[in-house]
């Protein structure tokens, strides 16, 4: 028993079986959780850098935590204060630090593929902490983790992803594992937010009505709208994108039935998601902040176990 | 094959190893039982419902405890962890670990080790099933022992429950 990958770059690499064993495994991890000592000493002969070249609060501390909780020793680096601003390319920076007898890399980087590259040129197991564009498979499976928590099971079960998919990780690695296991997608936004040929290539059903989407779904996963990214304009104002697209109580009282708001955080209140909204207990924001902790350590475990490997 | 234990004999064996604990155990308020995962459960859950047939309103607790991540050859294989379920306190009580085959002892050195992370028992004892002699690599001895054999490192003992494998028996393979 174990996993298809020897790294976890993104979801797209993972088989259904993969998945399954690591939501299982973290099932498992969350129960030490809530032990008087949160500590299991399984990891304690593997040491873990990482490797934050964005900016990041929870899923750097959650990591870290994982890490600690599994008897893990652990190197912190940021980009910032490092000698990447010297000049150091990303593949001088790692090996340096191999070279100090690192066993594996949890990378973060603004580079979309970046941690595919690590995986290439060297010999310690990586794990995508998001990168660029491209994908934030931790992230995903916690989201998957906490449906299922709630839900059961996530066959079946119908998730509307909404707001900035074009330049959302989090969206790409949470459609991945959304049709691999067995769920409904859709994803709602504005045009300008989701990029042409989404259905055909992704079996996801695209929806630029967000009343609609919400009245298809079981669970609203409410993506952040990503100041940060957005060089053009894609639309006139935060104001309107709210009025049009913002998750709002009223909205959610007129359905039919009580579905699920989750959001991968950080939240920009009054945007994407009004205050009312993501602190009812509808949200389930910090049961996925919760579970972060508990997917991570059965990621960390699953590949540690793999390490040594050819 | 060679069998060790028929069904009525298991039977017998099972109901002694209870009978052994009710009688060492004065105060079954402070005596906690815990089935080590996965297999050790099958027993467990005899012996407890054993117990209890014969102790009416005794408030002996049970838990299972799985040790997946306390073992000490994480990096030979991987294991599938199965559920941990101790929801009572274990500070001061008296701890009864069960186990089915008795061996090397490093699954009970790793249940000891993760049984101290929920607290600090005044005792732990240990009952087995089947107790391999002379294959130990640790020094952990048996408390109660279903049956003792002796066996080679080739061999093979399966431990057969009804509810699982559809029939009752342990067998040497």
């Amino acid at each position: 028993m174990q996993l298809s990958t020897k790294h976890l770059l993104g979801i797209r690499d993972l088989v259904p079986q993969d998945i399954q064993i690591i939501l299982d495994t973290a099932t498992q991890f969350k129960e030490v959780l809530q032990r008087p000592i949160k500590k299991v000493p399984s990891l304690r002969d593997v040491t873990i850098v990482n490797l934050f070249y964005e900016n990041s609060t929870r899923t750097r501390i959650s990591f870290e935590l994982a890490e600690k909780r599994l008897s893990a020793d652990t190197i912190n680096f940021s980009a910032s204060g490092s000698s990447v601003s010297k000049g150091e390319t990303l593949l001088d920076t790692v090996n340096n630090i191999l070279s100090m007898k690192v066993d594996m890399v949890v990378m973060r980087h603004s580079a979309s593929g970046a941690p595919h590259f690590l995986a290439k040129h060297i010999p310690a197991a990586i794990v995508n902490a998001g990168d660029g564009i491209n994908e934030h498979p931790t992230q995903a499976l916690l989201d998957a983790f906490s449906i299922r928590e709630r839900l059961g099971t996530l066959e079946g079960k119908k998730i509307a992803i909404i707001g900035d998919i074009m330049h959302s990780r989090v969206a790409l690695s949470n459609i991945y594992l959304l049709k691999k296991m067995g769920a409904d997608v859709t994803v709602a936004g504005p045009p300008t937010l989701i990029p042409k040929h989404m259905a055909e290539s992704f079996d996801v059903r695209v929806e630029y009505d967000l009343k609609k989407a919400l009245e298809w779904c079981d669970v609203a996963n409410v993506l952040r709208i990503q100041l940060e990214r957005q060089n053009q304009v894609l639309f006139s104002s935060l104001r309107e994108y709210n009025l049009a697209y913002g998750v709002k109580k009223s909205l959610l009282d007129n359905l039919d039935k009580e579905i699920l708001v989750m959001h991968p955080g950080p939240i920009n209140r009054g945007v994407e998601l009004d205050s009312d909204v993501a602190d009812s207990k509808q949200s389930i924001i910090l049961n996925q902040v919760e579970n972060g902790v508990a997917v991570r350590m059965a990621v960390l475990y699953l590949l540690a176990g793999r390490r040594g490997e050819g | 094959m060679k069998t060790i234990l028929s069904g009525d004999q298991l039977a017998i064996t099972i109901k002694r190893l209870s009978h052994q604990i009710l009688e060492n155990c004065a105060d079954l308020s402070d005596t906690c039982i815990i089935g080590i995962q996965p297999r050790g459960i099958w027993l467990s859950d005899r012996i407890v419902k054993e117990i209890r047939a014969n102790a009416p309103g005794a408030a002996m607790k049970y838990g299972v405890l799985d040790i997946t991540f306390y073992r000490d050859d994480v990096r030979k294989e991987l294991h599938v962890a199965n559920q941990t379920d101790i929801s009572f306190s274990i500070e001061n009580k008296k701890v009864i670990l069960i186990d089915d085959v008795l061996y090397t002892g490093r699954t009970i050195r790793a249940a000891m080790d993760a049984l101290l992370d929920f607290g600090r028992p005044a005792k732990v004892e240990l009952c087995v099933l089947i107790d391999r002699r002379f294959s130990r690599q640790l020094p952990i001895q048996p408390d109660y022992t279903g049956k003792s054999i002796d066996s080679i490192i080739s061999q093979r003992v399966k431990v057969c429950w009804q509810e699982n494998d559809g029939k009752d028996e342990v067998v040497l393979l």
